[in-house]
């Protein structure tokens, strides 16, 4: 059996209960909230609408006649839902999220007032581009400055998050290789790698192969010359790794995969360490996509949406998927469709344009920035991470020696002995008010525990984070094994049975038999 | 009862072998959610994958110990998976195959190899 | 620098701490030829007025669909969004959240994602939904990846009602996978000539409906015939309004729904960010994409909810993942559900019998115009006309007098060969007066 990832406690052990008890469940600013299922909304509704002037007769046996089983709510109502909801939440405006790779900086304001200017939000993907120039300037303007920030001569702005950028990404090194009759068959990828660079490889038809790291974390250039070869299509490496550390032989690395014949794809998800500092194209990249929800501010809502437009050399652009901007004698264009000039393109990732909304973010931050601000924001992230490393370096254990970029890593050896995972450790972290840093990833290192201060946290918000994981480490060291098992103590709810859910599968409410049977 | 270095046990009976990963692994993997089983019928090769086994946050390949046709797949692992965590080297069985070279069996560890070798690692 | 909280004292006491001379020692990892000596050549940094000025010069150049009559649809259409949904989907809680992977403290998205599943399941018509895709192209294109994993098939067949960019879109997936595409000649209302080509090598079919043109159908018969021969059946909504009003894809029997979730809780945004639902049956969750939040308890034995199922993703499985997928619709899944929270059943019933009352109205109005003929004969809210001249051009010209007439099929699909179909979608948003409007400037034009 192969040890993959080995699995951790996935279930609360037994553990000395919380604090007080209140008679019905609300504490202080919380209500326990329920499903808007259970608040007997089935007929009402919240939104005010006029009777249609016309029936449906027309439609006959079309017409849906079973019920649906959605409830309502009034507006005063939803509010309330909403609003108890998000109590719940921890988010990046109430504390640092110290997140490896995430880079959760804050969110801009005015971001989102550009988005919702109607200009940009009321406006329709297939309207007439000539009643869209607008929306394609300033998606050229975004292109531009991708452009000149990483060095590269083009860019694919359609997709939809990162992970679609790899596959963006690959596709096209694949187009690429077919197109000159070269079919090749691997992939390579660092060990450290993060998990969607061997799910898009394999998924685009891949073999995936890992390169060997050396003992000061970085790409084994000796296993990577070994391994390259003529059925190799491309090399898959961040830069800064995941280890938060920068490749010093990446040059040469990106000269070895072009004499075999192959591409340089890079994972942009840390470009945070290095905008305006240093630009991919002078590194060797072919292909990068870029997180606009990570380097560029656009927020994180949850969970999505985001965006991963990526940047091209000049031998992939042709690949480059539909549509992109044109210009022309009557402005500017949209190329839709492959064929024509277009002819080498791998055809549409997805219906429309992309994510525009998210366009308008990233632009608005970035004219906020400014190329001297950009450059400043890698100093800053880079300058909060090492002070990170520096604070925590006398108690917490790190895999790798020297200075980081933008992101410090620990392993779990100083907890040896005491009893204390790095799972109980963040839990505790919870109830310091402190979301946990990126745990067990990457999977090279035992116990990983990866933190991405980012720029936007001031010198006194990083004390305080440093100041709470040192008590923490103290009080693993001194033996109080229980304040962690029992963790969160705090937080609105306990450890969560994650068995249970992935045992007895519950993905959505189900009304208690036989009410509303066709709810079903 | 036979055991691999990957943490499978075999239990042979006649031709038919019993197939299933040993208390070390079921500890080391955490409480089983899921166990994909073969479908009957298939031949598989020694080394082959053979199943997967799930925790919450690990997925791991269960290998085919010795070279043969899956004959039987523990069916009731898919209403109560936390058998393999009960009961690793008996109820939680996975597969049995009809073995097609009794001598590969040879080549793997007795129970006190298998526990001298937990021991080094 | 406002979005810089580090002062010139906080830096040179922060690198004191670090032991490093100034922060270019941090970056000496960096090869000297890759160092650049200074900022790249773009602006420098700008206040809120000026970056407000440039960008709203930009947002002044596009006409809104709001500033006059305005008939496009094609997958994207343009619907009231109540006041209360932005102002919910802006506090920071839900804005500058993450992905929930500490569950403890991320009981709020997580609970709206487990509503938002059971709503998309019940609006479907089917047993499980995920936490959402990024839109639903993307959406249909996993779902014939499901099918080819499921059913061991090699081949999908797409109907000619399809949408040319999710067929385009499930055609570049498809390429990669080893799955054969075959796409039915683009046809107003043939969903039935599907059944003919399915056969033992069928993985799926893939039908929409209402289709492109605005045609829709009862696929029950669709679904029975791809059963019998062990295929599965994907539907595609790309208007989630009209569930509604019509009978829902798993009542007539489909194995995946694909659907775009746009037209509630998102705007038209220029095409995106918007919001893909998927669902399917329940013998085929684990072979669902995307995430998934289930019920469990805490420690103290509460309700709460967590991601779970999390074997099929990326993060654990790597190569062997259902998909590549990382991030979901979050804030898109959001809207979607506080929006139709508000609407409730009642609500949504009202809204969708009001679109297919002001399409009836927008067909009858423009049946009356001798030179236009209407071809589809049972739409929800958008329907496709026959023009005597390209569909391009009459439009164009209509823009310039400040209708913005619908979409031209040709620009989604150059060569089908239906240059003058003209693709039209009216919703609670069209007035009497905007049809008015553009049945003179039709006429006009058409003249």
């Amino acid at each position: 059996m192969s040890m993959l990832n080995v699995g951790r406690p996935s279930r609360p052990e037994a553990a000395p209960g919380g604090g007080h008890q209140t008679l019905t469940g609300g504490r202080g600013l919380l209500q326990d909230e329920g499903l808007i299922f259970e608040m007997d909304g089935w007929d009402k509704t919240g939104v005010d609408l006029p009777e249609p002037d016309l029936g449906a007769e027309d439609l006959g046996d079309l017409i849906r006649q079973a019920p649906i089983g959605l409830p309502g709510l009034s507006e005063p109502e939803a509010l309330r839902h909403y609003v108890r909801l998000s109590q719940k939440n921890h988010a990046i405006d109430l504390a640092i999220y110290p997140l490896g790779s995430c880079t959760m900086k804050h969110n801009p304001r005015l971001n989102e007032k550009m988005a919702r200017l109607p200009g940009f939000a009321d406006i329709h993907p297939l309207q007439p581009v000539s009643t869209a120039q607008g929306a394609l300037e300033l998606m050229e303007t975004l292109a531009h400055w991708l452009k000149t920030l990483t060095g590269m001569p083009a860019v694919a702005l359609s997709p939809k998050a990162g992970a679609h950028g790899e596959l963006c990404g690959l596709l096209a090194i694949r187009a690429a290789h077919e197109a000159r009759g070269d079919a090749r068959k691997r992939v390579l990828v660092p060990t450290s790698a993060h998990g969607t660079n061997p799910a898009t490889a394999a998924f685009v038809g891949y073999a995936v192969e890992e390169i060997a790291q050396t003992a000061d974390g970085r790409v084994d250039v000796a296993d990577l010359a070994a391994k390259l070869g003529p059925d190799v299509a491309a090399i898959m490496v961040t830069n800064p790794n995941t280890c938060g550390l920068f490749e010093r032989e990446i040059v040469e690395i990106a000269r070895l995969t072009h004499a075999a014949g192959a591409y340089f794809y890079c994972d942009g998800a840390n470009f945070n360490a290095i905008v305006g500092k240093v630009r991919p194209a002078d590194l060797g990249v072919d292909a990068m996509h870029i997180n606009l929800h990570k380097t560029f501010s656009t927020p994180h809502g949850g969970g999505g949406p985001g965006a991963g437009p990526v940047v091209l050399s000049a031998e992939l652009a042709r690949f480059a998927p539909a549509p992109w901007v044109t210009h022309g004698p009557d402005g500017l264009g949209l190329s839709e469709h492959a064929e024509g000039e277009a002819g080498a393109s791998f055809g549409r990732l997805c219906a429309f344009h992309g994510q525009m909304g998210m366009y308008v973010r990233a632009l608005s931050y970035m004219m906020s920035h400014g190329s001297d601000g950009l450059r400043q924001v890698a100093e800053d992230a880079v300058l909060n991470a090492n002070y990170v490393k520096a604070r925590l370096s006398g108690v917490m254990t790190a895999p790798f020696d020297g200075p980081c970029m933008h992101e410090a890593l620990f392993d779990d050896d100083w907890l040896e002995g005491t009893g204390v995972t790095t799972l109980d450790f963040a839990k505790a972290m919870i109830d310091e008010g402190f979301h946990p840093m990126t745990m067990y990833f990457p999977l090279v290192v035992h116990g990983a525990m990866l933190i991405e201060p980012t720029e936007t946290e001031s010198r006194a918000e990083i004390d305080r984070f440093c100041e709470a994981l040192l008590a923490l480490a103290a009080a693993a060291k001194a033996g109080e094994v229980d304040r962690f098992k029992a963790a969160p103590m705090c937080a609105p709810l306990r450890r969560l049975d994650e068995t249970l859910a992935a045992r007895k599968p519950r993905l959505r409410w189900r009304p208690p038999e036989p009410v509303l049977a066709a709810a079903e | 009862m036979r055991f691999t270095k990957d943490h499978e046990w075999v239990e042979v009976d006649g031709d038919v072998a019993t197939i299933g990963i040993t208390a070390y692994a079921a500890d080391q993997l955490g409480d089983v959610v899921f166990v994909e089983t073969p479908a009957l019928g298939k031949n598989v090769k020694k080394g082959d994958g053979l199943a997967v086994v799930e925790s919450v946050k690990a997925a791991s390949d269960v290998y085919a110990p010795v070279t043969g046709e899956v004959v039987a797949a523990n069916a009731g692992l898919a209403d109560t998976p936390e058998t393999v965590n009960q009961s690793p080297e008996a109820d939680g069985w996975f597969a049995k195959l009809k073995l097609a070279d009794p001598a590969e069996l040879d080549g793997l560890m007795d129970r006190h190899a298998y526990e001298a070798f937990l021991a080094t690692l | 620098m406002r979005y810089l909280p580090l002062t010139a004292e906080d830096r040179a006491r922060m690198l004191g701490v670090i032991g490093a001379p100034d922060i270019d020692a941090l970056f000496a990892d960096v090869p000297v030829s890759a160092q650049l000596s200074g900022p790249v050549d773009l602006p420098a940094h700008m206040g809120e007025l000026e970056v407000e000025r440039a960008l709203s010069a930009m947002a002044r150049r596009n006409r809104t669909a709001g500033e006059g009559p305005f008939f496009c649809g094609a997958g994207a259409y343009r619907h009231h969004v109540p006041a209360s949904v932005d102002h919910i989907i802006q506090r920071s809680e839900f804005l500058t959240s993450y992905t929930p992977y500490q569950p403890e403290i991320a009981q709020g998205t997580l609970q709206y994602l487990y509503e938002f599943q059971t709503q998309v399941a019940a609006l479907t018509g089917m047993e499980a939904a995920n936490a959402s895709m990024y839109d639903g192209s993307t959406a249909a294109a996993e779902a014939v990846m499901m099918a080819h994993r499921i059913t061991r098939r090699p081949r999908a067949i797409l109907s000619g009602g399809l949408h040319p960019h999710y067929a385009e879109t499930i055609a570049t997936l498809a390429h990669v996978a080893g799955v054969e595409i075959v796409r039915q000649a683009a046809a107003v209302d043939a969903e039935a000539d599907v059944v003919s080509a399915i056969d033992g090598e069928t993985a799926c079919v893939v039908v929409q409906t209402p289709n492109v043109f605005g045609t829709a159908s009862d696929v029950t018969a669709i679904a029975d015939a791809a059963h019998a021969a062990g295929a599965l059946l994907i539907v595609v909504t790309t208007e989630a309004v009209s569930l509604g009003l019509l009978k829902s894809p798993g009542e007539m029997g489909a194995d995946i729904v694909a659907a775009e979730g746009q037209s509630i809780g998102a705007g038209l945004n220029f095409g995106g960010p918007y919001v893909g639902l998927f669902a399917t049956r329940e013998k085929f969750v684990r072979q669902m994409p995307g995430r998934l939040t289930g019920e469990t308890v805490d420690a103290d034995g509460r309700r709460g909810f967590v991601l779970t199922l999390s074997t099929r993703e990326q993060h654990i499985r790597r190569e062997k993942a259902t998909s590549n997928i990382c991030t979901n619709s979050g804030l898109c899944a959001l809207a979607f559900t506080i929006h139709l929270s508000l609407l409730g059943e009642t609500g949504l019933r009202r809204l969708a019998a009001l679109n297919h009352a002001r399409a009836r109205r927008l067909a009858a109005s423009l049946g009356e115009v001798p030179a236009v003929s209407v071809l589809t004969r049972r739409f929800f809210n958008e329907i496709a006309v026959g023009l005597p001249a390209p569909a391009a051009e009459v439009v164009e010209t209509l823009a310039g007098q400040g209708v913005i007439a619908g979409v031209p099929f040709s620009r989604l699909a150059p060569d089908a060969g239906m240059d003058q179909v003209l693709l039209l979608a009216a919703t609670e948003t069209t007035t009497e007066g905007d049809i008015a409007v553009l049945t003179s400037a039709l006429k006009g034009a058409l003249a």
